[in-house]
């Protein structure tokens, strides 16, 4: 079956370089019996369905609602978000970093890409490009002026190079006016870059 | 190695560009490439120490320049051939030319859910005591290692505090070269922005770090 939606009448010759070198690689693995292209189209659609950061929004909600939820998050992120359902590739070793009035923190790999797959699935383009990988460490408030974020001199912005397999999760502060709100409504205001650390949960306008 | 992909600290590519409502996958071939990685990784044929080597031992202009995908796919390549599963001539062509190397397990689409749920664990028994506790000061070691390693350029030679203890994880810096696990303790220590680059305000970078990576302040 056709795996690179061309599935139409596109000529080799209308793909890119980087799209017949990488449907050469795909077909030359099938013929050696490496990969099962099943498992291709189920893993794609894992992470365009399932794993993304509503996962991790969840757990920011929880974490709202439920203060023993919070010091488990706190004490065993791991162990707290594998209770919601969420584990395994690339969330191994789960720390919760929570954001308090005094700190913010915010989150990059320099070295690569890590990023924490099963609370906030594939990372977008700029967490895994040069100038982010590269400022963030030296020059954060800059690069969160970029993300339209301006954090007070008096706050210490606390930057987490994932330079290991821990994987870190922002817990972002509750926006103020929530209160008594489900865990559902709260999940809707945890976007995925608060959770990175590149921006705040915040009550739509 | 001080590779091209130890990049902390760097100023000069310009600002952070966030897409608004980015997809997942700009073009088809990144998910497909996404997928390859994934389940070759899931053949146990390597780990990711050495797919990350592979990565960053890509010549530094082409690195800076390629997407991240393309990245992905040029140490796919490279594992490929120097693990023995294909010839440069049958990644050229696309077609075997032949018989296929015996696999610890392939990937199919049956267990994948349960794979993934199951992730690869880095963590291992303790082999002895701690050499260093929460709260302890340490300086990053001034090392050039030839090889692979976690210790980011940016980090050496500056000291820091001690503030997690993770316990014992699998050391990169000898996982990378097929030389065993050599499991060391993990700690995250926080350095102030003034000590790394001599700014003045609060700001900290926190860095996971193995013992080795390490010594006492002297």
């Amino acid at each position: 079956m056709p795996h690179d939606g061309h599935d139409h009448d596109h000529e080799g010759s209308e793909l890119s370089p980087m799209a017949l070198r990488v449907r050469a690689l795909e077909s030359l693995l099938v013929e050696k019996g490496y990969v099962d292209p099943a498992a291709l189209d189920a893993l794609i659609d894992t992470y365009q369905t399932k794993i993304g950061p509503r996962n991790g929004a969840r757990v920011v909600a929880r974490a709202w609602s439920d203060p023993a939820f919070a010091k488990w998050l706190e004490d065993d992120a791991t162990a707290a978000i594998a209770s919601l359902g969420y584990t395994g590739r690339q969330g191994e070793h789960m720390v919760a970093l929570f954001n308090t009035p005094q700190v913010h923190n915010v989150v990059v790999c320099t070295l690569c890409s890590c990023y924490p797959w099963p609370v906030l699935g594939l990372p977008p383009v700029w967490y895994k490009s040069m100038p982010y990988r590269s400022r963030v460490v030296v020059d954060p408030r800059g690069v969160l002026a970029e993300f339209g974020l301006s954090i007070s001199g008096d706050v210490e912005v606390r930057v987490w190079d994932s330079t290991a397999e821990v994987r870190y999760l922002v817990i972002p502060m509750r926006p103020e006016g929530t209160d008594g709100w489900s865990e559902e409504q709260l999940a809707e205001v945890v976007s995925r870059d608060s959770m990175i650390g590149t921006g705040l949960a915040e009550k739509a306008a | 190695m001080n590779g091209p992909h130890d990049m902390g600290g760097f100023t000069g590519f310009g600002p952070v560009a966030p897409e608004r409502n980015e997809p997942l996958f700009h073009e088809p071939w990144e998910a497909r490439a996404m997928a390859l990685s994934v389940a070759m990784g899931a053949t146990g044929t390597w780990n990711i120490d050495m797919s990350r080597h592979a990565r960053e031992r890509r010549e530094a202009t082409d690195y800076w320049q390629a997407s991240y995908y393309d990245k992905w796919i040029y140490g796919l390549d490279r594992l490929l051939v120097e693990c023995g599963l294909v010839t440069a001539e049958e990644l050229a062509t696309g077609k075997s030319a032949g018989p296929a190397k015996p696999l610890k397990r392939k990937l199919t689409a049956d267990i994948l859910q349960a794979v993934l749920a199951k992730g690869a664990p880095a963590d291992r028994p303790a082999t002895g005591r701690p050499r260093f506790r929460v709260g302890d000061t340490v300086r990053a070691r001034n090392i050039t290692p030839s090889g692979h390693t976690r210790l980011p350029r940016y980090a050496r030679g500056h000291a820091g505090v001690i503030v997690i203890d993770h316990g014992t994880h699998v050391l990169p810096d000898s996982n990378a070269h097929g030389k065993g696990e050599n499991p060391e303790r993990l700690y995250t220590v926080r350095f102030t922005a003034a000590e790394l680059w001599g700014t003045n305000n609060t700001d900290t970078v926190n860095i996971d770090l193995w013992e080795s990576y390490l010594e006492p302040r002297a």
